[in-house]
């Protein structure tokens, strides 16, 4: 037993010779947004799909909430809504005959209240005036809206989330963003699997990469974008600050100097002592794709030879 | 979770298609022998036929006897074989096993979903054609195939029960290779259609005298020995060989089914 949701030990799975999952240590915390990265191939749906009972591990351990899984997987599966690898559902149904099958199908859900958990789930995600219509005839975002209904359908403590923006229009992304953020504060933790940088940089506190089956990092992201110690100055007299700075200018890209060293503050007053007018002023932060793009290789969906290192 | 399923199956809508047409041609064959008054010659064609003229109460039997060699089998293989790679397929099985439904849970009621669907099918072509039958040959005491004293109906109500029985367990020997299969493969095609494979093999190994040692324990052996609940007295000895070949197949296929679907990595 550990305080963490998600807890994973020497995680190993092997296809053959093939190694997908290599001794991963997944930490996830109660009340985290995390984000768990990695380009296409590096063992991303392998690793969810172990997480939830549905490949089993070669070696190693995973907790769920707590509990052993797969031993135990199935209590802890109840109080587990996952989207894994795009959304699926009975096409000949409607999106809600899908749910109420859904929510009959596993345990727990009581059938008086089984209406109103399924009209909930439908309206979390706007998807309640949807009507009759079968699934089959639902557009690539409603399907995923549909899949998101289905996870929230229990109201649970962890959401494990594949990809869950794909095939949604921007407004559709924002709202997802939104009901996460908002369901993160009810409580929820959230498991976000997902290889969008920025969607990831806009709403995860944690971050795991992996990358060829091992997780090459795991940290806060606010610790990972700390401030290097450069600042990054704007200014039109760059040639002149160049001169002035005298080595300690890091690199420079036109009019965009990263200068190592002092203070933003103290930096300010030399330049502007000396004449040069500054624009903008700023301390160094590494973006999230900076800092993963420099961990990971290629996806092995590139096929070209620079894959192999 | 079995409720489930069994809505699932009586939803849709080829679970009711498959059923009519199990129930066309047995009725085409009613209605050709009717106005034509033309039967096969005793001893030849399905059996019961040549008697159906005479007596449509033997219309039930002589309607299974038409849809078990290939019809019902199709129509089981088609639906025993989506069990499992049918939802792996659609990507709803990964789903289901998070909801979570435990894998034995699952499988036991996509068994028992299949087990309604043939026991409905088996009984639905028996229904209509009692009265298809009636209607058109008219009915009369049942008599027996080896010509003896005749039944009476409440003797042929029960053993028409028997045989629609006898041909469902013979069919579930059916559903547990497609069920087998299904959760071997993620096509739902390729597990009706192995199992197809099996049951046509079967068939043809019973012509070949070459394989004549093999002959009783083919699953198709005594399929047709469901017949043999016609004569007076009844003669058991293929029934209850019949009997034991298929609860042998089903409990060993159904074995391998779960040991290999609750050890299986579900990657669909």
């Amino acid at each position: 037993m550990s305080d963490s949701v998600i807890l994973t030990r020497a995680l190993t799975k092997r296809f053959g010779s093939l190694t997908a999952v290599d001794a991963v240590d997944l930490d996830v915390r109660p009340g985290d947004i995390y984000g768990f990265l990695g380009p296409n191939g590096s063992g991303k749906t392998t690793t969810v799909r172990m997480l939830l009972g549905l490949v089993l591990a070669t070696s190693g351990s995973v907790e769920l909430l707590g509990e052993p899984v797969p031993r135990r997987a199935k209590r802890a599966l109840g109080r587990v809504g996952a989207l894994v690898e795009g959304p699926a559902a009975y096409g000949d149904l409607s999106g809600r005959a899908n749910l109420t099958l859904a929510d009959a199908a596993g345990p727990g859900g009581p059938r008086p209240t089984r209406k109103r958990r399924v009209d909930e789930a439908l309206e979390r995600v706007g998807l309640s005036e949807v009507g009759r219509r079968p699934v089959k005839a639902y557009s690539l975002g409603m399907r995923q809206r549909l899949g998101l209904a289905a996870a929230l359908l229990r109201r649970p403590e962890l959401l494990v989330l594949d990809e869950p923006t794909n095939g949604l229009d921007p407004q559709g992304i924002h709202e997802v963003r939104a009901l996460l953020i908002e369901l993160n504060a009810a409580g929820t933790t959230v498991f976000l699997s997902s290889h969008l940088l920025a969607e990831v940089e806009q709403v995860c506190g944690r971050i795991g990469v992996l990358d060829e089956g091992r997780l090459v990092l795991q940290d806060d992201v606010a610790a990972l974008r700390a401030p290097t110690g450069n600042t990054v100055v704007s200014t039109p007299d760059a040639d002149r600050a160049v001169s002035l700075l005298d080595g300690r200018v890091a690199a420079r890209d036109g009019d965009r100097l990263v200068v190592r060293g002092p203070e933003p503050a103290d930096l300010n007053a030399l330049l502007v002592g000396e004449g040069i007018r500054v624009t903008e002023l700023i301390l160094e932060r590494r973006t999230l794709e900076e800092i993963v793009l420099g961990i990971t290789g290629p996806g092995s969906d590139r096929v070209d030879g620079r894959a192999a290192r | 979770m079995i409720m489930v399923e069994l809505r699932k199956m009586l939803r849709r809508r080829r679970t009711w298609v498959t059923i009519a047409l199990l129930d066309a041609l047995p009725t085409l064959v009613a209605v050709l022998l009717a106005t034509t008054n033309l039967g096969p010659q005793p001893g030849t064609g399905p059996a019961f036929l040549s008697a159906v003229l005479s007596n449509g109460n033997l219309f039930p039997a002589a309607a299974l006897a038409i849809v078990l060699p290939l019809f019902l089998p199709v129509a089981v293989a088609v639906v025993a074989g989506d069990a499992v790679a049918g939802e792996a397929q659609a990507g709803t099985l990964r789903y289901l096993l998070i909801r979570p439904v435990g894998r034995t849970r699952l499988l036991v009621a996509k068994l028992v979903s299949v087990v309604a669907f043939t026991l409905i099918a088996v009984v639905v072509v028996a229904v209509t054609a009692y009265f298809v039958g009636t209607h058109l040959f008219g009915s009369a005491p049942l008599p027996t195939v080896s010509g003896g004293p005749t039944l009476s109906p409440a003797q042929a109500t029960l053993r028409t029960g028997l045989a629609i029985l006898y041909v469902g367990l013979s069919m579930l020997g059916v559903a547990a290779v497609a069920l087998l299969l299904s959760t071997f493969v993620d096509s739902p095609l390729a597990a009706t259609l192995g199992a197809l494979a099996v049951l046509i093999a079967s068939t043809v190994l019973l012509t070949l005298d070459a394989a004549h040692a093999l002959n009783p324990y083919l699953p198709t052996r005594y399929w047709l020995a469901f017949v043999d609940l016609f004569r007076q007295p009844i003669l058991w000895r293929d029934l209850v060989r019949g009997v034991a070949l298929q609860v042998v197949y089903v409990g060993v296929l159904l074995l391998a089914a779960w040991a290999n679907f609750t050890t299986k990595d579900v990657t669909s």
